[in-house]
């Protein structure tokens, strides 16, 4: 009746919520050329999504001061509670970000410990407050869409609790997928086969298949990319339930949500909060040449040849398919404000925006801000050389002009290189 | 000849009357394709510059046997938008907007392929497509793109980014190299069209002679496209892999990790690609050199 691998109904009473958690490798899969559409959400914000779709979660509440963690805890009323850290980062647990406490004196130390807490550069501003619970079993759930196949794809295991993606690499059999067309949906005896699959402890189907359907309302009715459950706990008693709780939504379907909250607590760099409030689409990078293209794909280019010439790119910066003076202003501000640029490269492909505009977008530009690095333009394109005729009488030291992606990237990199 | 598109091709625009479509809409009349008809339920028996406006697709089909669409309406509209183009009749829908919602998307995907298995989508978010000299639809910019000369060998580009479309349409014309289809398949999530519904077609073309391909970071698709060529094409391709030093992204939970595997990254790509005997750019200039080697070839 049993996997082997669990003890049937044997009690762990965890402080770590999220099981013995990984560190959360950096993606090498990431997509800078879509807008930055994505929600993340906290853990708190998380299980209030999946409360808001009747998916059992423990009782908490979130706070941001010491005083109001001891008073969350008295409201729960029922220790030992559960005080965890709120950050968008892997290792919290081990951090010490997750602890335990037996009352009132112990949830006060634990929440000053861990209020302003750095891990792994997040500091801690929120804390998450929930009763404890007992677990028999932890189970992993998730809903997420497969590309390749063009179908949701639903993935479930009777090994949570660790790090999913070392199962899927030594054990992939312990993971049960199915893939969902989004005409059809999941129905309940689909749900049931899948949980049977999975070999979770027959006591846990019933929930299972419960929260299971429930998590993919949530996923589909909720626009998330992703809904994910690590650890799906199978409590003593008999009750299915998301101990964790990771979200992140479509920011494309905002139009039919109610989101500001879930938006307003984006974790950005300072340099990518300035731009995004400007509208443009912007990630921080380490290096010291500051990018301005159109086009997400000629952006990332743009980062391509810079490298390829021996320079490292400051930032990606896609001021989209226009180039008007109003968003190469924006955009000059935004790399003008970091202090590690020494040259700026800006790389334009007029397409439908003709040459001239663009050259015009770039002189009023520079009127209205004081550009402190020196700067190349490659304009090609639509009209590129009558955009160049008005760019010409404005070129110096500090603005050149140069015919290729190619040239102008080795100038830019030469010049980073002489300025620092 | 030219894929999917052509001086045949008569296209319904869905949202000519927004400001977005009717500068599209009246660039593309320009450019010599057949804008028979816009779209607008409350603007019905109106016209923008003498083009009719119906108010459905259905109703547009009739009047001008339209056999194509362009959708230029904002995103919460476009899951309706398509369907209503797949029910009134056209085989072909090209789809502009932006931002529209990935499960609407997956969802109309699989609607098509189910109930409209004839029906073409392009898109969402894309340029659109320009057979150059016969048919541009979308937002490309027509002066950009030589249209193939008698007796020269042309070739076909299928591409997932916007501006870099661009950028090989008019690095092509620069080598004097004519394009008898350039496809902006969209880097959405689920694209209606993919590259190998794009190879396949330029495979099948005796005017295509080769094709560029322009790929990004990202899925599987440039990877699922080398499959497609190392067993299935005999025309030369060269490919372009955008966001080799691109930073990594924020990443969507371990989920999206194990659906990825180890694909998505410019090096597997290219690798991939490479070993299918693609001839791969280090960047957009070096493809188009890498297609004026082959097309001396030719």
């Amino acid at each position: 009746m049993w996997d082997g691998h669990h003890h049937p109904f044997s009690i762990a009473r965890r402080a770590v919520g999220n099981g013995p958690m990984a560190p959360s490798p950096s993606s090498s899969r990431g997509e800078p050329s879509r807008k930055a559409t994505r929600l993340d959400l906290f853990e708190y914000q998380g299980k209030q999504f999946f409360a808001s779709y009747d998916i059992p979660v423990s009782k908490g509440e979130a706070v941001t001061t010491v005083d109001d963690a001891v008073a969350a805890a008295e409201r729960i009323g029922q220790y030992p509670v559960v005080v965890k850290a709120q950050v968008q980062v892997g290792g919290r647990g081990k951090a010490g970000g997750i602890k335990l406490a037996d009352n009132a004196d112990e949830v006060r130390e634990h929440a000053t410990n861990i209020l302003g807490m750095d891990i792994k550069g997040h500091v801690v501003k929120v804390l998450w407050i929930e009763v404890a619970s007992d677990i028999a079993e932890e189970y992993y759930a998730s809903f997420t869409l497969d590309r390749s196949a063009k179908k949701h794809l639903g993935m479930l295991s009777a090994e949570g609790g660790v790090e999913i993606e070392a199962v899927a690499a030594e054990n992939p059999d312990a993971i049960a997928k199915i893939w969902i067309d989004p005409v059809d949906g999941l129905d309940e005896a689909t749900a049931r086969e899948w949980v049977k699959a999975a070999k979770l402890n027959p006591a846990a189907e019933d929930g299972a298949v419960d929260v299971l359907l429930k998590l993919y309302r949530a996923y589909t009715e909720g626009d998330a990319d992703l809904t994910e459950i690590n650890p799906l706990i199978l409590k003593p008693t008999g009750e299915v339930h998301a101990l964790d709780a990771k979200v992140t939504l479509d920011g494309n379907a905002s139009f039919r949500h109610e989101w500001s909250e879930f938006e307003a607590t984006q974790v950005r760099d300072e340099r990518e909060q300035a731009a995004h409030e400007k509208g443009l689409q912007y990630v921080g990078l380490d290096g010291s040449v500051g990018i301005i293209a159109n086009g997400a794909g000629l952006a990332m280019s743009t980062l391509d040849v810079v490298n390829q010439v021996g320079g490292s790119p400051a930032n990606f910066l896609d001021i989209g398919g226009g180039a008007n003076a109003d968003v190469m202003a924006g955009a000059l501000e935004v790399i003008n404000n970091d202090p590690a640029v020494r040259s700026i490269f800006i790389n334009i492909f007029g397409g439908i925006t003709r040459g001239e505009e663009v050259a015009n977008g770039i002189v009023e530009a520079l009127r209205r801000v004081d550009i402190d690095a020196p700067i190349v333009i490659r304009l090609d394109g639509t009209n590129a050389e009558e955009g160049r005729a008005i760019l010409e009488p404005h070129l110096s030291d500090k603005l050149q002009m140069q015919p290729t992606m190619l040239d102008a990237a080795r100038t830019a990199v030469q010049l980073a290189a002489s300025a620092s | 000849m030219s894929i999917f598109v052509d001086e045949n091709t008569k296209v319904v625009y869905q949202g000519l009357t927004g400001s977005q479509g009717r500068y599209y809409g009246l660039l593309n009349r320009d450019y010599g394709t057949q804008v028979v008809a816009g779209t607008n339920p409350k603007k019905a028996g109106t016209d923008v510059d003498g083009i009719p406006i119906f108010a459905s697709v259905g109703e547009a089909v009739e009047a001008t046997g339209a056999n194509a669409s362009c959708i230029f309406i904002p995103a919460p509209g476009v899951k309706d938008a398509v369907i209503e183009a797949a029910e009134g009749g056209v085989e072909f829908i090209v789809c502009i907007t932006e931002g529209v919602p990935a499960h609407d998307e997956a969802w109309f995907y699989n609607k098509l392929r189910r109930d409209f298995p004839n029906v073409r989508l392009l898109g969402p978010n894309c340029p659109g497509i320009i057979s150059p000299g016969k048919c541009n639809i979308g937002i490309t910019a027509g002066h950009i793109a030589k249209a193939p000369e008698a007796g020269k060998p042309a070739v076909g580009i299928v591409s997932r980014s916007g501006t870099l479309t661009y950028q090989a349409l008019y690095e092509l014309k620069l080598q004097d190299i004519g394009v008898t289809t350039c496809v902006g398949i969209g880097g959405d999530p689920v694209p209606g069209t993919s590259f190998i519904d794009c190879l396949e077609a330029f495979e099948a073309d005796p005017d295509t002679r080769a094709v560029m391909m322009i790929g990004e970071i990202g899925g599987s698709a440039e990877e699922e496209a080398a499959e497609y060529i190392a067993s299935n094409m005999s025309k030369p391709v060269v490919a372009y892999v955008a966001g080799q030093t691109a930073p990594p992204g924020k990443k969507m939970g371990h989920a999206g990790a194990i659906v990825s595997g180890g694909k998505g990254t410019a090096a597997a790509k290219m690798d991939a690609l490479q070993s299918a005997g693609v001839k791969v750019g280090a960047n957009p200039t070096e493809a188009g050199e890498l297609m004026v080697e082959i097309v001396k070839g030719l």
